[in-house]
């Protein structure tokens, strides 16, 4: 088992004829994920990377039984992607899209409500299950197939985690990245109750940042709800206040959301923190040590 | 993005959102003039800069005559006004909002915040109007009152009564201050807001609901569709880095250290400073060069960090997904070409086409100091600048 996408997963790509999405359903298709088309609008009947190009999803999902998409459509158009997929009744809809108005994904919020698709995303890298499916940007070769499961607010720190993970021998089962925008679609909760859930999956390891209170009420949750551990990091540390530190959503405002006030609530949950990026890995395996699963984890 | 308060209120205005009248003046004379039209007993004197507690730090006059108005007018053009929340260098006053004096009654507060529980837009509303909403949360946060709004329908009428009824808006003035939230939640909406502010709202003695202040950001994400308000930023108010950050794109933070960061990945950039704070050093910048940059961009953020003379080294940090180890390694070695860089440069780089990245800075024959992790490449950068 894994979470949210496996070997079976077939996937559609959304504005699959743009330079960024050609190279990663590339990448993707090298990775062994099923890509069965791709969907922009008026280049129905061509082809990109060796497969079928739709007009629209639902003409996309009848012709190949897709049931995830991944969305590389800029901004501007983006949310309308996504509730097109929404609509196509997709599983997963995965949007690396950044730079999504605000406004847009509130109302993409509203209109996915009562409906069957789960938005990861907007504004990440995506969700990859080692050996079985690779969905989005991040690089396949460092992940490894085992037992830890990954969540993050950040790409390229979620790469950091993993690589240091694969490193000392500790595959995972599914990493997800939630992204780092204020308004998204699945968050720390639904996939750490994923997580809980899912059979090979042993420990997690958490990755977020500054701003929102999103952490703290993951690490709440952690705490009533999960008998799995955990292990986290936070980044910005040494962010100024007021500063938007890239990320929409990463902003101290009002002496709310600083990285130590999160610090605080994850220990106080049972969270172990990792005092820097590069000891995340090392944090983890103390943990699993304590716990007795570090040889169930290891993998090589 | 922010824009100034006498903006605010014209983008009101044409909403139909009550603000007392006003203009902008650039001089004496143009404030002098502007005091003559409005032609009212009393009239404000309004330093207009990007920060707020400009009223503590003298930046508000009352003026009583015409004289006055030139004295005040002289006295703000050209000086440097520090509040809290403008660092202790403060901000030149180069603009001037001119405004009608209104007898004011009660004093409220009304904002807009996007919500980030619900993501819905949430309106706020206390009437300890004139205090931070920071402040009121802390001390009496009962007196803050919330109305979280669902995007289809927007703010309900009834929302906005019972926000005016819980504030002790008087009888006589509720119907305007309904209209008042109504038309704020419009602008917020038509114009992609990311914060409206209205502290003070008041009430005046003829029964008017009126935005004695108004704080207006805008969603950067949105400007694309909001022409007319991206014509409104104006550079004196923003740091000359941060706007030539922009014009290639980049996400750039100027900090006060001495080590340059280059980082791809808002996450990873911020991780970064905090593991060379971690070793001892200081970041000197948060910088994202972000998912599809080229060879141009990564020489402009190259650039950019030379640009800062307090800079005596730089680490490189790059995880590559979307961006690929290559392109930054082209970058770096075209802008180390064209700067003549000559202070020390370490580079990390993992992922994507990694192999291609580190030929390309092996065979550039330049004095670049690889690391293979990121406690690495910080402790190196650290050791280099001591």
């Amino acid at each position: 088992m894994s979470v949210y996408i496996d070997k079976n997963t077939k996937v559609i790509v959304q504005g699959i004829t743009g330079s960024t999405a050609l190279f990663h359903a590339k990448q993707m298709l090298e990775y062994g994920t099923q890509i069965v088309g791709g969907v922009t609008p008026g280049k129905g009947g061509t082809d990109a990377e060796g497969v079928p190009v739709f007009n629209t999803v639902e003409e996309a999902v009848k012709a190949t039984g897709a049931n995830a998409s991944v969305i590389y459509v800029p901004a501007p158009f983006a949310a309308d992607a996504i509730m097109e997929a929404t609509d196509a009744e997709m599983d997963i809809a995965i949007c690396i899209t950044e730079h999504i108005p605000v406004q847009d994904m509130i109302k993409v919020k509203r209109y996915m409500e009562g409906k069957k698709t789960r938005l990861v995303g907007p504004n990440c890298p995506g969700v990859i299950t080692p050996d079985e499916c690779k969905i989005g940007i991040m690089p396949g070769y460092i992940h490894k197939k085992g037992h830890v499961g990954v969540v993050s607010r950040s790409g390229t720190l979620t790469y950091e985690a993993v690589h240091q993970l694969s490193e000392a021998g500790l595959g995972q089962s599914t990493a997800v990245g939630i992204g780092g925008d204020p308004v998204n679609g699945t968050d720390f909760i639904d996939v750490l109750k994923a997580f809980q859930e899912d059979d090979d999956t042993e420990a997690v390891i958490m990755i977020g940042e500054i701003g929102g209170t999103a952490e703290e009420e993951a690490a709440e949750w952690v705490k009533a709800n999960m008998d799995k551990p955990v292990v986290g990091f936070i980044g910005g540390r040494t962010a100024p206040p007021g500063k938007r530190m890239g990320h929409a959503g990463a902003i101290i405002s009002g002496g709310k959301g600083t990285a130590d006030e999160k610090i605080r609530v994850m220990n106080e949950c049972g969270i172990e923190v990792a005092e820097t990026p590069s000891v995340m890995g090392e944090t983890l395996i103390n943990v699993l040590k304590s716990n007795d699963i570090y040889d169930k984890c290891k993998t090589h | 993005m922010n824009i100034h308060e006498y903006q605010g209120k014209q983008i009101m205005r044409d909403f139909g959102v009550a603000v007392p009248n006003g203009h902008v003046a650039y001089s004496a004379d143009e404030a002098v003039e502007a005091a003559k039209k409005l032609g009212t007993d009393v009239t404000v004197v309004k330093a207009q800069i990007h920060a707020g507690g400009r009223g503590n730090a003298g930046g508000v006059k009352i003026a009583k005559s015409l004289d006055d108005v030139r004295t005040y007018a002289e006295e703000l053009l050209g000086k440097t006004l520090v509040t809290h929340q403008t660092g202790s260098e403060g901000k030149e006053v180069k603009r001037l909002l001119i405004e009608e004096g209104c007898d004011i009654q009660n004093e409220y507060y009304v904002g807009l915040v996007l919500d980030r529980n619900t993501s819905r837009i949430t309106m706020m509303a206390s009437e300890e109007g004139g205090t931070e909403i920071e402040q009121v949360a802390e001390e009496n946060p009962e007196k803050i009152f919330k109305e979280v709004i669902d995007p289809v329908v927007g703010l309900a009428p009834f929302q906005a009564r019972r926000l005016a009824f819980n504030i002790n808006i008087p009888k006589e003035s509720l119907s305007k201050a309904v209209k008042f939230m109504m038309g704020l939640y419009d602008v917020f909406v038509k114009k992609d807001c990311s914060i409206a502010e209205i502290n003070p709202l008041v009430t005046t003695g003829d029964g008017e609901v009126l935005a004695l202040d108004s704080k207006l950001n805008f969603d950067d994400n949105a400007l694309f569709r909001q022409k007319d308000v991206a014509d409104l930023r104006d550079l004196d108010e923003e740091d000359p880095k941060e706007i030539e950050a922009s014009k290639y794109d980049l996400s750039y933070i100027a900090l006060d250290g001495d080590i340059g960061c280059m980082v791809n990945g808002a996450g990873l950039a911020m991780a970064t400073m905090d593991t060379i704070k971690h070793y001892g050093g200081e970041p000197a910048n948060f910088l994202d060069v972000g998912g599809g940059a080229t060879t141009e961009k990564v020489t402009g953020a190259f650039k950019l960090i030379l640009s800062d003379e307090n800079v005596n080294g730089i680490f490189v940090n790059i995880f590559g997904g979307i961006m690929k180890c290559d392109v930054i390694a082209e970058g770096i070695v075209a802008a180390t070409k064209e700067v003549g860089l000559t202070l020390p440069l370490v580079v990390r780089l993992e992922g994507t086409n990694v192999e291609e990245g580190k030929r390309i800075l092996d065979e550039s024959g330049l004095n670049i100091t690889s690391a293979d992790s990121m406690a690495n490449g910080a402790q190196k950068i650290v050791e280099l600048v001591k």
